[in-house]
């Protein structure tokens, strides 16, 4: 049994079939990589996931919870936590407050009315925050306002605060889109180390094959709203039919 | 003090010695002088600075705080003040019960309308409270004058029931016999200085309500606020349901708005539709930017800034212009006039607009910002960054 079951998933805009019978087992403790060419349905397949959209029709069940129809603050509240394309961080606030807010979400549910605790004295979230900072090496920046740190502190300030909840699943929507190599393998790296401390299961799309093949255990082919192929990394690579519908003539 | 880290407390204090000491600061010219027309020292006025310092505090909760630009504020003043005159012609006309409902009764309208107006935010947000304020207004302008008495205002008469008046008690607004109009009037060589009992009421309450918004301000509530408003995407995905928290800020400045319209009635029991109009609406908007939105003593800075100059302004009429430049050449001195007669008296608005756009202009923090900068040019030893995140509007 996987931590996320994807059934029969359909999704239609108007004429365009963007997801058709999507079925997808992911399995707990694993990194999993979605794959496929533009327009193949991976962000729609996501937005389905964290509930920004709703599918026409099919089942969604992640740890036994059926995700569909919960809004998106139900859906982080079951344990999924979702990194965007471009860095979603709360830009006038300190780099610490960041973190401090998934933190009191994690701990007071969706809405706490404390109008009178000073934030100062919640020494308990002051600390977690700090070592998760500590962990993506960025304590050293925790007074510095959040919009004004480099896009790779960004990325990294955005996955504390996803870290800092301890999700049971980490989406991850091109984590490293936009980067330069080094930037790229330094969050191979993390990811890499985030993996190695912690139960965590992460779903990754991305375009890059250096990471998927860097990271993933499990490799699933999107093409035109379909599954292809599901498999290892080492036999998508030299998998006919995905060769055709996506790495072309490229030589990975 | 009292759960405030060293910089609030400061700030605290600061607005604690500008309200119990207003009336001296506010009357630095001796009384007969030619500049005592500039002196703002007396119980009316400082009412109004003081009553709008709590409006625009509240409104700086939800605005400064989540971004949620409301223009309709001004009904919950005007929700306030009917009920507390409502209070003094049912019960007694001691503040307190008058007080108490006026709160009660803004916060029930505003569950009301914020509950509706924040299924939208940005500028629809803005449009449904106006719609709600201007849809208040002409209510009680027309079909609830039963209730508002319409064109006239609503006022106490001497028919009126008044069930827990005793015999004896005073037929003026008081605090458990305490009348809000008793002034004590010190005079000292060519000044005079007016303390009235109903100014410090009201300035007392200002203090109340400024340490609760620094509290909020300070608290994970606030933190959560400030996030809604830097990246509503994220509060969302980070597990937070945003409504709740939009709404409760929206009903804490609702009540807050209601206290002051309330403690309107308290220092003249009388109120009419045109305090629910949207220029009153307006007016606060203006307080909270000209003072600095998001920062703490902005908003009472912008009550006490508008205040003053409508009044100061609005005084000035020709002859003293005349007066001033009467040292000029009797030509030039008329030019002079001309040019300047637009800016004062009825043109008071003009004035007023003018240094707004300024101060939005040169100053986007308001004057906060503007107080920030002359301090650090006083202080150019302190590392400009250690100044510039002590500068921020959202600390």
């Amino acid at each position: 049994m996987g931590i996320l079951e994807v059934s029969d998933v359909n999704k239609r805009f108007g004429g365009l079939q963007a997801l058709g019978n999507v079925n997808l087992n992911i399995a707990a403790n694993t990194v999993h990589a979605i794959i496929g060419p533009n327009g193949a349905g991976k962000s729609t397949l996501l937005n389905v996931l964290v509930g920004k959209l709703i599918p026409d029709s099919g089942t969604v069940l992640f740890d036994g919870h059926s995700v569909l129809g919960r809004k998106p603050y139900e859906i982080n509240q079951l344990g999924i936590s979702r990194v965007f394309q471009t860095p979603e961080i709360f830009g006038d606030l300190t780099v610490m407050e960041n973190v401090m807010i998934p933190c009191f979400a994690k701990r007071d549910g969706a809405f706490k009315m404390q109008g009178l605790a000073s934030i100062l004295s919640q020494s308990d979230i002051r600390a977690t925050a700090e070592m998760i900072l500590e962990d993506v090496n960025m304590l050293g920046k925790s007074n510095m306002t959040a919009s004004s740190l480099s896009r790779g502190d960004k990325r990294r300030l955005e996955m504390a605060m996803c870290l800092v909840q301890e999700p049971k699943l980490l989406l991850l929507d091109e984590p490293t889109a936009g980067m330069a190599r080094a930037d790229t393998n330094n969050t191979i790296d993390l990811l890499k180390e985030i993996k190695s401390k912690r139960d965590i299961t992460m779903v990754i799309i991305e375009h890059d094959m250096h990471v998927v093949f860097s990271l993933a255990e499990r490799i699933t082919v999107l093409a035109q709203g379909t599954p292809l192929v599901e498999d290892t990394p080492d036999n998508i690579k030299g998998h006919p039919k995905v060769r055709e519908a996506y790495l072309g003539e490229a030589q990975v | 003090m009292f759960g405030l880290n060293s910089k609030d407390t400061r700030a605290f204090l600061l607005i604690a010695a500008l309200a119990m000491l207003a009336p001296i600061l506010l009357n630095p010219f001796p009384t007969g002088s030619a500049l005592a027309q500039f002196n703002a020292g007396y119980p009316d006025l400082m009412q109004r600075f003081v009553i709008f310092g709590i409006f625009a505090i509240g409104f700086n909760i939800l605005f400064g705080l989540t971004g949620y630009l409301s223009f309709g504020h001004a009904a919950f003043l005007g929700v306030g003040s009917y009920s507390a005159v409502w209070m003094f012609k049912l019960l007694s006309m001691n503040v307190v019960p008058a007080l108490i409902l006026s709160v009660i009764v803004a916060a029930l309208f505003s569950i009301f309308i914020g509950f509706v107006s924040l299924r939208r935010s940005g500028i629809y947000f803005s449009i449904l409270t106006l719609a709600f304020a201007q849809m208040s207004f002409n209510l009680a302008y027309s079909v609830f004058t039963p209730i508002t008495n319409g064109e006239t205002g609503l006022q106490v008469y001497n028919s009126d029931p008044q069930y827990l008046m005793a015999e004896g008690d005073p037929t003026v607004t008081h605090f458990f016999g305490l009348e809000m109009r008793e002034t004590f009037t010190l005079q000292l060589g060519g000044w005079s200085f007016d303390f009235a009992a109903g100014y410090y009421m009201c300035a007392l309450l200002l203090l109340a309500a400024f340490y609760l918004s620094v509290r909020i301000f300070r608290s994970p509530f606030g933190l959560t606020l400030r996030a809604i408003k830097s990246n509503q995407q994220r509060v969302n995905y980070t597990g937070l349901n945003a409504r709740p928290y939009t709404l409760a800020a929206f009903v804490i400045s609702g009540m807050y708005a209601g206290l002051a319209g309330g403690l309107l009635a308290c220092m003249d029991p009388l109120a009419g539709a045109e305090r629910m109009q949207w220029t009153a609406s307006g007016e606060v908007v203006l307080m909270t930017i000209l003072g600095g939105a998001g920062t703490l003593i902005g908003p009472v800075l912008g009550a006490g800034f508008i205040k003053y100059f409508e009044n100061i302004f609005s005084k000035i009429n020709d002859t003293v212009l005349h007066q001033w430049f009467a040292f000029m050449p009797d030509g030039l001195e008329n030019v002079i006039v001309t040019i300047v007669h637009p800016f004062i008296g009825k043109g008071w608005n003009l004035t007023l607009g003018l240094m707004f756009m300024a101060v939005v202009i040169f100053l986007p923090g308001g004057l906060v910002e503007g107080g920030q900068r002359i301090g650090k040019l006083f202080s150019k030893r302190i590392p400009s960054d250690a100044a510039s995140a002590a500068g921020r509007p959202s600390e």
